[in-house]
């Protein structure tokens, strides 16, 4: 086996005793939820260098949208996730279509302003419940066949979906869309002048990106059995930026990791200092942004690489 | 009693009154982020939370040290401009070189740390900053009362960015300004100390914000979190007016204030969302903006 996989075979092992391990699952599958989220946004971000600012749009949406065909239409799991992932995709589409006329910063601004858009949305729609969200979401079972509301069970469904949504990541980037994407992010006049329609090839980065958001955002509503405005907010797309950020944009793993570093501080924290918290979620995004623009993973590759003679 | 589309016209016209406030603010506040994104190419994130920060200098000032509201329209602005200046020394200067990016997250970093620190202190809740003896009550115009203190933040916020753009456009440090913009390099060798300049126009576009927070005190109420939501309304308006342009910012942040009153009363549940409906119009019809050239 080569020595690039260890970590791959490690983690697996880890994720999949982890139950076992003492560990609280509801906190594991959090943690899987806001992994995938950030794994989705790193296809963005990492592989195609356009930063959206709004990402939070399309998780909260489809969280939105699965609690509430599977509260109050009595839709199943599967179907309740299907409708939450379809409407995140329309969304991203719709957005998308906007956002790519534009660059860089202004990318990020128009992302922005247009979550902003559907946070609003969200607040006064009547089948959002408003200020109060929606409650007492059911997990229901999987075909009817495999009860969900185990936490164990739901445990293994939520990890399946994230080694999911993982692989389609590594195929996707590997493959020839992947390596335009890549070339996009190296340099996009040139990209253009090869001949390639750079904003479609964005456009679809960008669809894709959101309905895997969407998943996570349903996953996590059926997970907590709530869904609030929080999820839709400002404040999670700039988490799922820090994420990706701290774990190394770009890299597999990283958004993965630096999901498990800021769901776990903001757990712990949040009982410890209040309203500090953001003090020092702020904080590592000034140091990140300082110091440390490769991320986690970034910087161990690049150390290992150097080391292994391989660059 | 006189209707428009079945409202009486002196609510239509007290909407209006507080549309064109908040343009005001809008106005400053776009002013400030189009200065420093034409010299600095950053983004700033932080403008909302520097806002924050002037309504509660002058919140402070006036609680903690008994300035009154006439000395904080000049002092929290210069501490929140000499705050800016630190931020631009110890942390933007070294990102020049990277991807723009960067300073947009940087900003949103300050932008979070701003906030909780002011949340930690002071609680989620608003307070209230009196409007100054010299501007209460209202001229009764017949068909309305209008407010003084309303008129007066017109009247301020105007002067202020007719007096940038003047600045700006008419002077010799501005001509240096617009000079740097366009090529700073060219400018450093006519003998010109850029970097100075960079750190003066941050905190410069900085002192803007804090203006503007000043000037909102006594009509909003001050809290730690008045100006997450309003940054993103800002930067909207920046997309619609064109990014570059001074006198863009200007007029689309008031004539967006005033959309955003007429919305409330013809349409009140889209007031605060008309505004990312027109920038995504406008992006589809012409994406540099109305004001852009590119």
């Amino acid at each position: 086996m080569r020595l690039r996989q260890w970590p791959y075979v490690i983690l697996g092992v880890l994720a999949l005793a982890a139950p076992f391990l003492g560990l609280y699952p509801v906190f594991l599958m959090k943690l899987l939820c806001f992994a995938m989220f950030a794994c989705a946004y790193n296809l963005l971000l990492g592989y195609t260098k356009m930063l959206s600012f709004g990402h939070a749009a399309y998780f909260g949406s489809s969280a939105y949208v699965t609690g509430w065909l599977v509260t109050l239409h009595g839709w199943n799991t599967l179907e309740g996730i299907l409708g939450g992932v379809v409407v995140a995709t329309l969304l991203g589409l719709l957005i998308g279509a906007v956002a790519v006329r534009r660059q860089g910063i202004y990318f990020a601004m128009i992302t922005l302003a247009l979550a902003q858009l559907v946070y609003f949305l969200c607040l006064q729609a009547k089948f959002t419940g408003g200020e109060n969200g929606l409650q007492g979401i059911p997990r229901g079972s999987l075909l009817g066949v495999i009860d969900l509301g185990r936490d164990r069970t739901m445990y293994y469904f939520v990890l399946a979906a994230f080694v999911g949504v993982f692989a389609l990541i590594r195929r996707i980037v590997h493959s020839p869309f992947g390596q335009v994407l890549k070339a996009i992010r190296a340099n996009e006049p040139r990209a253009v002048s090869l001949g390639y329609e750079v904003d479609r090839y964005k456009l679809a980065a960008f669809v894709l990106s959101a309905s895997m958001s969407g998943l996570a955002g349903s996953l996590k509503a059926l997970v907590l059995g709530f869904v609030t405005l929080s999820d839709v907010s400002q404040g999670t797309s700039g988490e799922v930026i820090l994420m990706t950020l701290l774990g190394g944009s770009g890299t597999f793993l990283g958004p993965a990791v630096g999901a498990v570093i800021v769901v776990s501080l903001q757990e712990y924290l949040s009982d410890l200092v209040g309203a500090w918290v953001s003090v020092i979620i702020g904080a590592i995004f000034v140091i990140c942004v300082m110091a440390f623009r490769r991320g986690i993973v970034g910087e161990i590759q690049r150390r290992f690489e150097i080391f292994t003679g391989a660059a | 009693m006189t209707t428009v589309f079945g409202v009486p016209l002196p609510a239509i016209l007290g909407q209006l009154m507080l549309g064109l406030v908040n343009g005001s603010f809008y106005a400053l506040l776009s002013l400030g982020l189009a200065v420093i994104f034409g010299l600095l190419g950053v983004v700033n994130f932080a403008h909302g939370a520097l806002y924050m920060l002037g309504a509660f200098a002058a919140y402070i000032g006036l609680q903690v040290f008994g300035v009154n509201y006439w000395w904080a329209l000049l002092l929290a602005p210069l501490a929140v401009g000499l705050l800016g200046i630190i931020i631009e020394r110890l942390f933007l200067r070294h990102l020049y070189s990277v991807d723009p990016l960067y300073g947009l997250l940087l900003t949103f970093g300050m932008a979070l740390i701003t906030e909780g620190i002011m949340r930690g202190i002071y609680g989620a809740s608003g307070k209230s900053y009196p409007v100054p003896h010299a501007l209460q009550g209202g001229f009764n115009l017949g068909f309305m009362v209008l407010p003084i203190y309303r008129a007066w933040v017109v009247l301020a916020s105007v002067t202020i960015c007719g007096v940038t753009w003047g600045l700006i456009e008419r002077t010799r440090l501005g001509a240096m300004l617009r000079a740097a913009t366009e090529n700073a390099r060219l400018v450093q060798s006519f003998g010109i100390n850029v970097p100075v300049l960079v750190t003066m126009t941050y905190g410069a576009g900085v002192a803007l914000a804090a203006l503007a927070g000043v000037l909102a005190a006594p009509v909003v109420q001050v809290s730690p979190l008045m100006g997450s939501s309003l940054v993103i309304v800002v930067f909207a308006v920046v997309v619609i007016g064109g990014m570059g342009s001074i006198l863009g910012s200007i007029v689309s942040g008031l004539v967006l204030g005033l959309v955003e009153g007429l919305t409330k009363v013809v349409y009140p549940e889209a007031s605060n969302i008309v505004v990312f409906v027109i920038m995504a119009l406008v992006l589809i019809w012409r994406p540099s903006g109305l004001f852009g050239r590119e």
